[in-house]
């Protein structure tokens, strides 16, 4: 399961990366294993996604999200 | 450090965060006592302040930035300075870290980073009226101890706080050096002493991890290190092996351990009073503001009220500058005698200084909405909603502001364009901006729609001139896209492809004094910087206007002559007459007047043609003429380069019309009346719309490429922009007007 399987409003623990070079500047933000992330909303159009993270709002695009492994708490 | 020569002042770095309210809290200390300029070799702005006192202390404003693991030139510089990488930059005595108590996990985060360089660290716990609303109360004592550095609590909004925060920095004895407080993973921290060793002759002892950590993970860095350290390059390369042979996950380490050792403490210090989960006023705002329906449908009635303010609330301000303008060169024409010197001053430098100036009210008001987006924190979300559409053609959704300012003026728009944290986004943003129609382009329009193309409606509601010029506007816009899209296909496809990150900070009442710092300092640096170039600019094309001098033809001197002897003649049989009315008399006058000022007009225009412009204007006819444009009108296109309109005064003068503006129709007239020797008419409506289609697509403007060459620092890019787009506006103008003349439009 990635952010992308989330419905909007739903909260999920991130496991780790569908990557072997995840963005650092994403890792930095603090989308690291073990932090809870919720599914805010996706833009008007269908990308990118509103994040909740760590207490604030991240917007990210669908393609960064769905490299995100999460599981349900 | 703490005992830093008496000499040089205490210099503290202010870094955070963007979204922090560093900027106001530089504003607060620093008064009006602030020098912008740049950093040599790279486009981050640098700005520096005072802070007076008996012993004045030096505020160097870092750029905003989320890590000291730079991503952008705005990073580095941070990062550089802490480390004092710069050359001509003192590594600061103190650093004052700026913190969003409302989000402190994630500052904490650059926090750790700052406490690894060593320096003498202050936190400034800023926003905490903001935590306080979202239900975050935090032990302050408790996370002093736990970061082993001061921390001041403030609002820096509402001046609380600050003053405190003044008195530490004043204080002669600094906070002590800050230490590092997290671990790495064993397998990379074993690694360390050996490359920190490495740096021992270069870097000062605190600063010897972290800048290792920076290089293992990040080439730009590494790249530093190349020539000056080549030992040391090579270590890093030897142990990125080493660790990629171990297959330890080391890119994540150092961030997992800085969140490994934040989280914990967040814990400890923060205190929760309403649910994780709960709806905050911001979100409730959000879930209109980027709602599918209404969201983009608020977006746009949003741009629509900024156009409408910037061209009509704009008018009377720039109507006023013109008449400022106009009655000043009177003034100076009256006052200054009769000759070069003068005719210099007023049609070179007082007609430069106002075309620069006249931009002013647009630019003003511009970044006053600008400004108010970005502090309310709507500016992410326009970005947010635009960033699909943009993405198509490979900008992003931060393209859309600067690129919609520059419908008002491409000069604040690449200046806007600074909002990008991606320097390849942001670089194209600026290449295409000039394609959007600017209000310079407007007068343009207005003239030659008005003077040839057809009145009548279309679909029985709009006007053919109406549409003709939402075709300009169209045309402009859907070549930036066209363009954006080239130059990242082909220009600029190296590199990592890019990715969005961008924060959705919680929404806020805009504080009106920020607003306006910023509206005045912005438009300052475009009057001061781009109005050097201008102004030296508005000379040549003066010059080049006015010489070589000739002697006005024998003909119209003889003329001129005449005119007198017949006014002369005629007062005279008035009075023999025994009728010498005063009102007669005055009619003569009047008429005698208005004789001279044609004969004048002619005169002007005769000595135009044989100026440089006017030979100019000779000399390019032969590549114009497959566009349909006359010598007369490549000699306006050239002094139109000065900045568009200006093309109306230059044909008012090669038509000698005297000062004219768009709606005279004297102009409109002489236009239309003039012939080529065949008699066949120079303008028809295809060379007028050849000539608007080459003003949508050309770069002319002096102030944009004088900007351009500010904001990207160098020359290439200007060049690059200017060649594209004349490149442009010919192959189009040429499609239209070959096209249209094979197919019997002519």
């Amino acid at each position: 399961m990635t952010i992308l399987d989330l419905k909007p409003g739903e909260r999920a623990r991130i496991t780790g990366w569908a990557t072997e070079s995840p963005p650092s500047r994403l890792l930095e933000m603090g989308l690291l294993p073990g932090s809870d992330v919720e599914l805010v909303r996706f833009a008007p159009l269908g990308d990118p996604i509103d994040i909740k993270i760590r207490g604030f709002h991240l917007s990210i695009r669908k393609s960064e999200a769905g490299l995100v492994d999460i599981e349900t708490i | 450090m703490a005992d830093s020569p008496n000499a040089a002042p205490r210099r503290v770095a202010l870094i955070g965060n963007p979204n922090v309210g560093k900027t106001t809290l530089f504003n607060l200390l620093t008064g009006m006592r602030q020098k912008v300029g740049n950093y040599p070799g790279v486009t981050v702005e640098r700005k520096v302040g005072v802070l007076d006192g008996d012993h004045p202390i030096e505020i160097i404003d870092l750029p905003g930035s989320y890590s000291l693991n730079p991503k952008s030139a705005d990073e580095r510089i941070a990062y550089d300075i802490l480390m004092g990488h710069l050359a001509d930059e003192r590594i600061p005595d103190l650093v004052v870290c700026v913190v969003d108590a409302s989000n402190i996990e994630r500052n904490l985060y650059l926090v750790s980073q700052v406490m690894d360089t060593g320096l003498p660290t202050i936190v400034a716990l800023n926003m905490m009226d903001a935590a306080e609303e979202a239900g975050l109360v935090t032990d302050v004592r408790k996370l002093q101890e736990e970061l082993g550095l001061p921390v001041i609590p403030m609002v820096a909004a509402r001046n609380e706080g600050v003053g405190k925060l003044k008195y530490r920095m004043r204080q002669e004895q600094l906070p002590p050096a800050a230490e590092r407080k997290w671990e790495i993973m064993p397998v990379v921290d074993e690694g360390l002493p050996f490359l920190v060793d490495r740096l021992e002759e270069h870097v000062q002892p605190h600063g010897r991890r972290i800048e290792v950590l920076q290089c293992l993970t990040n080439d730009a860095m590494l790249a530093y290190w190349k020539d000056r350290a080549p030992d040391f390059h090579d270590a890093i390369l030897e142990e990125r092996r080493r660790l990629e042979s171990l297959k330890a996950p080391y890119q994540q380490s150092e961030i997992m351990g800085r969140y490994n050792w934040i989280s914990p403490v967040v814990a400890r210090v923060v205190k929760r009073s309403k649910a994780d989960g709960s709806v905050t006023v911001s979100d409730r705002i959000d879930a209109v503001l980027t709602h599918r329906f209404a969201g983009p449908v608020l977006f746009g009635l949003l741009l629509l009220v900024i156009f409408q303010a910037v061209f009509t609330w704009a008018t009377p301000a720039m109507d006023l500058i013109e008449v400022g303008v106009g009655g000043l060169s009177e003034l100076v024409r009256g006052a200054a005698p009769e000759g070069m010197a003068t005719d210099l001053l007023v049609d070179g430098i007082i007609a430069g200084v106002g075309n620069v100036v006249i931009f002013l009210p647009q630019i003003l008001l511009l970044f006053f909405f600008l400004g108010l987006m970005e502090d309310t924190g709507y500016m992410a979300r326009s970005a947010f909603i635009m960033d699909r559409l943009m993405s198509r053609v490979g900008l992003s959704g931060g393209s859309v502001v600067p690129l919609l300012s520059s419908f008002a003026c491409a000069i604040p728009g690449i200046m806007a364009a600074r909002t990008l944290a991606n320097p390849r986004d942001r670089l194209i943003t600026i290449m295409v901006a000039p394609l959007m129609s600017c209000s310079a382009r407007l007068p343009v329009y207005t003239l030659f729609i008005a003077a040839f193309l057809p009145t009548g409606t279309v679909l029985g509601i709009f006007t053919f001139q109406g549409v003709a010029m939402f075709s300009m506007y169209l045309l402009g816009t859907v070549m930036a896209f066209v363009a954006a899209f080239v130059l990242r296909r082909f220009v600029f496809n190296k590199g990592d492809s890019s990715f969005f990150a961008m924060e959705l900070p919680p929404y806020r009442l805009p504080r009106m004094r920020q607003i306006l710092w910023r509206m005045v300092d912005r438009s300052r640096a475009f009057v001061v910087r781009a109005g050097k170039i201008i102004f030296g600019m508005s000379i040549i094309l003066w010059v080049l206007a006015t010489f070589p001098m000739t002697d006005p033809p024998e003909a119209l001197v003889a003329q001129q002559g005449s005119l007198e002897v017949t006014k002369a003649e005629r007062v005279e049989g008035l009075l023999a007459g025994g009728v010498a009315r005063e009102d007669a008399v005055a009619l003569i006058d009047e008429q005698f007047a208005a004789d001279v000022q044609a004969i004048d007009a002619r005169i002007a225009a005769w000595q135009v043609e044989r100026s440089f412009i006017g030979r100019l204007g000779h000399a390019i006819e032969p590549v114009m003429r497959p566009l349909g444009f006359d010598w007369k009108i490549s000699a306006g296109i050239i002094s139109a380069f000065a900045a568009r309109e200006v093309i109306i005064s230059a044909l008012a003068t090669i038509y000698s019309v005297g000062d004219v503006d768009e709606d005279s129709p004297l102009l409109r007239e002489q236009l239309k009346a003039d012939t080529y020797e065949d008699g066949s008419p120079v303008y028809t409506p295809l060379v007028a719309v050849s000539l608007l289609v080459f003003f949508v697509l050309a770069l002319q403007c002096m102030s944009t490429l004088a900007i351009a060459r500010r904001e990207t620092n160098s020359w290439k890019w200007p060049a690059v922009m200017w060649l594209y787009m004349t490149g442009l506006a010919y192959l189009f103008s040429l499609i239209i007007y070959q096209g249209g003349q094979a197919l019997g439009w002519g």
